[in-house]
């Protein structure tokens, strides 16, 4: 309980202080050290849930589903600040941001932060609406940054289409609790999940089939499902390079662990009527429309932050697929496939920040001979595009390759569909990586100081995964297929 | 069923929430920004007092809570600070007209009857009172959400925006008898951050491109952005950066 305290505290305690902070050089640090702090805190807490099983109380409630997202997510931010410290001291110094930016810049990172442990730690739904609404809030000033015409209108698009998405999100809540209220005596624990859960089977299913449509287009809207992922690109691709690592890395993943919670809750409740399936069909549909959509449009991209949100939005819609078709083995992948994403997405984004410093540009037709100027550079995100596109050393090949197994089990004519579609959108990438990274260097193009520690560590850790999954994150994960299908896979 | 043998106070509670739903379509037809805010602010009025009747109907103590903090946030605070916006933005006299006024009305009665079309599984005796209130209050959020799709002007936006948000709290009121308090505030808490928000927007959006017309906001479609790099229109932000790399 002390570490979930801590874990959660932490952040709100260094937004608060990195508000105040008035000197920039200590900035940075101070947020790497409040990131690394809430980090230590996240391992010790998932310590205590692999010794007890789960740690509740305070209306917080971490089990093995939960816990993993938490390290994953304070691990990914400890990372990113690490990169961000030098690549904002950077931006700053070239103008693009005041002091006063940055100062917004670092307490938004760390209340961002905190939303996101918010929302994967709380037990309540209203609560974890709140959360997910806060950290729209949060990115929203740090993707208008720089304050060009292009950044105030993805911030803008941002706010509004979220805005909306969420708000239909908490129409869905309303839904859900209405239907608590007719099975949960106690009023307050209306929207409490486990007791929810526990019940699911007598809540109303009219209303929690209704409830479930608002709620999946709300949270849907966050992971990024077409048609509503209009603001993702942008706002990727406008905002600050560690912005778009941790949006993509995190964010997308904290939705989308919503839309599960909720889907076990809608599956109790449809569970006796004629249409058992439905969450997952729908899962299933808005899965496969943005895998083969994002997969068509990574061809047509002519900005290097795009093309990688694009891709981001491929693989949201391959795990909401994957969890929509349910069962051990196609949960489990999915499970793995959220892990390996967020890190090499993040890899490939610092990998990116990096580039986009080299070339000046975001244009990948400017964006040339990365590995000539920089081996590191260029070999990072050659490595990086090799482990998203699912390449076999990898992780992201493993997790695709059970995602695969399972939809042959299940559903064998949409394993077509997913094959062309990892073909398409192998192709998008390399078409594009290939003379970024190999073609001949432009003149006057110099080497930046680059950290490459985040990606090494990221890329090496997917390569482990991809290698040989350890006994306990298998163990792990395995406990958190069991919570979400009922069934152990191992 | 029908309606007339509700509980008395659940009929009060209807028509209180039937003239939310009016006000809906008042907000949606306004041409003046001014009239507007005046519309909102009676929307948001109107939804404290349907939470102040379910508070007197159930006799439940965080219930009147709740409607004194509607009442200060949505008819008070949001639309005084919207005024006051507008008057810093010099918008006092901005008059836009609908285009398609019937068209766009049209629209949203459709939107009414489809939300009572969403409801129709809800056959239950007992959710007869339910299933009116949850329909208008979806359909207070679609004409929201409507309000954001046709109107250009961020404000306007925005009304919409904060329209659909009066929509959510009156189902979360009338249907449920309001939210745990935690969740209410957590709410509150948002959307008056939200409103603070938007309000930093107005200005950098104004700051960009000179107007609060968002239809304007179109420099980041797919098939712009060739004409943009064809052209060399120079205004990406990495060209910032590359002019400065190149000063140095």
């Amino acid at each position: 309980m002390n570490a979930l305290l801590v874990t959660l505290l932490a952040p709100v305690a260094g937004a608060l202080a990195l508000a105040m902070l008035r000197p920039l050089r200590w900035a940075g640090w101070l947020n790497t050290a409040v990131s690394a702090a809430t980090f230590a805190a996240s391992v010790v807490l998932a310590w205590t849930v692999a010794e007890a099983g789960e740690v509740a109380g305070l209306s917080f409630r971490v089990d093995a589903f939960n816990v993993y997202l938490v390290v994953l997510t304070a691990f990914v931010g400890l990372t990113t600040s690490i990169f961000s410290r030098p690549y904002m001291r950077h931006v700053c110094d070239t103008g693009l941001t005041s002091e006063r930016g940055m100062r917004i810049y670092h307490a938004m990172y760390q209340a961002f932060m905190f939303t996101m442990l918010l929302a994967l730690t709380t037990d309540n739904l209203g609560v974890l609406w709140v959360a997910v609404e806060g950290a729209t809030l949060a990115t929203v000033l740090l993707v208008s940054l720089y304050r060009t015409p292009e950044a105030v209108e993805a911030a803008w698009k941002y706010f509004v289409l979220c805005g909306v998405g969420i708000a239909l999100a908490l129409f869905g809540t309303v839904l859900t609790y209405f239907a608590a209220q007719q099975v949960v005596g106690d009023p307050a624990e209306g929207l409490t999940w486990s007791v929810l859960f526990q019940q699911a089977r007598a809540l109303e299913p009219s209303v929690m089939g209704l409830a479930f449509v608002f709620l999946l287009v709300g949270y849907g809207t966050k992971v990024g499902l077409v048609p509503m992922h209009q603001w993702l690109p942008d706002a990727h691709s406008e905002g600050p390079t560690p912005m778009s690592a941790v949006l993509s890395g995190l964010l997308l993943n904290v939705a989308l662990y919503a839309v599960v919670r909720l889907k076990m809750l809608v599956d109790g409740s449809l569970a006796a009527t004629d249409a058992p399936h439905l969450a997952g069909d729908l899962l299933m549909g808005f899965g496969l429309l943005s895998f083969l959509v994002a997969g068509l449009f990574l061809h047509r991209q002519r900005d290097i932050k795009r093309m990688f949100s694009y891709s981001s939005i491929e693989h949201m819609g391959l795990m909401t697929f994957a969890f929509g078709l349910g069962g051990p083995l196609a949960t489990f992948g999915a499970l793995l496939h959220m892990l390996v994403h967020s890190l090499t997405k993040s890899a490939i984004f610092v990998t990116v920040g990096h580039a986009t410093h080299l070339a000046g540009t975001q244009t990948i037709d400017k964006i040339r001979g990365l590995i000539r100027t920089q081996p590191a550079v260029g070999w990072a995100l050659l490595f990086g595009v090799a482990a998203i596109a699912g390449f076999p050393p990898f992780g992201v090949f493993t997790s695709e390759f059970l995602l695969l197994t399972a939809t042959m089990q299940s559903q064998p004519w949409l394993t077509m569909a997913l094959l062309s579609g990892l073909a398409i959108a192998f192709a998008g990438l390399f078409r594009h990586l290939h003379p970024m990274v190999y073609g001949p260097a432009p003149e006057g193009q110099r080497p930046v100081s680059a950290n490459m520690l985040p990606v090494v560590i990221h890329l090496g850790l997917v390569l482990w995964l991809g290698l040989s999954i350890p006994a306990f994150l298998a163990g792990w994960l395995d406990r958190a297929t069991q919570l979400i299908t009922g069934a152990h896979l191992l | 069923m029908s309606l007339i043998a509700l509980p008395l106070l659940q009929q009060f509670v209807l028509v209180l929430a039937a003239l939310v739903l009016f006000s809906s379509f008042v907000l949606l037809s306004q041409a003046r920004l001014v009239s507007a805010i005046h519309a909102f602010a009676w929307q948001g009025g109107l939804v404290a007092a349907v939470t102040t009747v379910v508070a007197v109907a159930g006799d439940s103590t965080h219930l009147y809570f709740s409607a004194l903090l509607t009442f200060a946030l949505k008819a008070v605070l949001i639309p005084w600070m919207l005024h006051r916006l507008i008057r810093r933005l010099e918008l006092e006299r901005h008059v836009e007209l609908l285009r398609w006024y019937a068209m766009v009305n049209m629209v949203a009665v459709a939107l009414v009857i489809f939300s009572y079309w969403l409801v129709l599984p809800m056959v239950h005796e007992e959710l007869a009172f339910t299933r009116n209130i949850v329909a208008i209050s979806l359909a207070v959020v679609l004409i929201g959400l409507w309000m954001m799709v046709v109107r250009q002007q961020a404000v306007a936006q925005v009304l919409g925006f904060m329209s659909m948000e009066n929509g959510l709290f009156l189902a979360a009121v009338s249907a449920t008898d309001g939210m745990p308090l935690v969740v209410e505030l957590g709410v509150a808490f948002d959307v008056l951050v939200a409103m603070v928000l938007f309000g930093v927007f107005f200005f950098q959006i104004r700051e960009s491109i000179d107007s609060l017309d968002v239809d304007r906001l179109n420099r980041l479609t797919e098939t712009v952005e060739e004409t943009d790099a064809e052209t060399g229109a120079g205004s990406r932000p990495m060209m910032v950066k590359s002019a400065v790399a190149e000063g140095e």
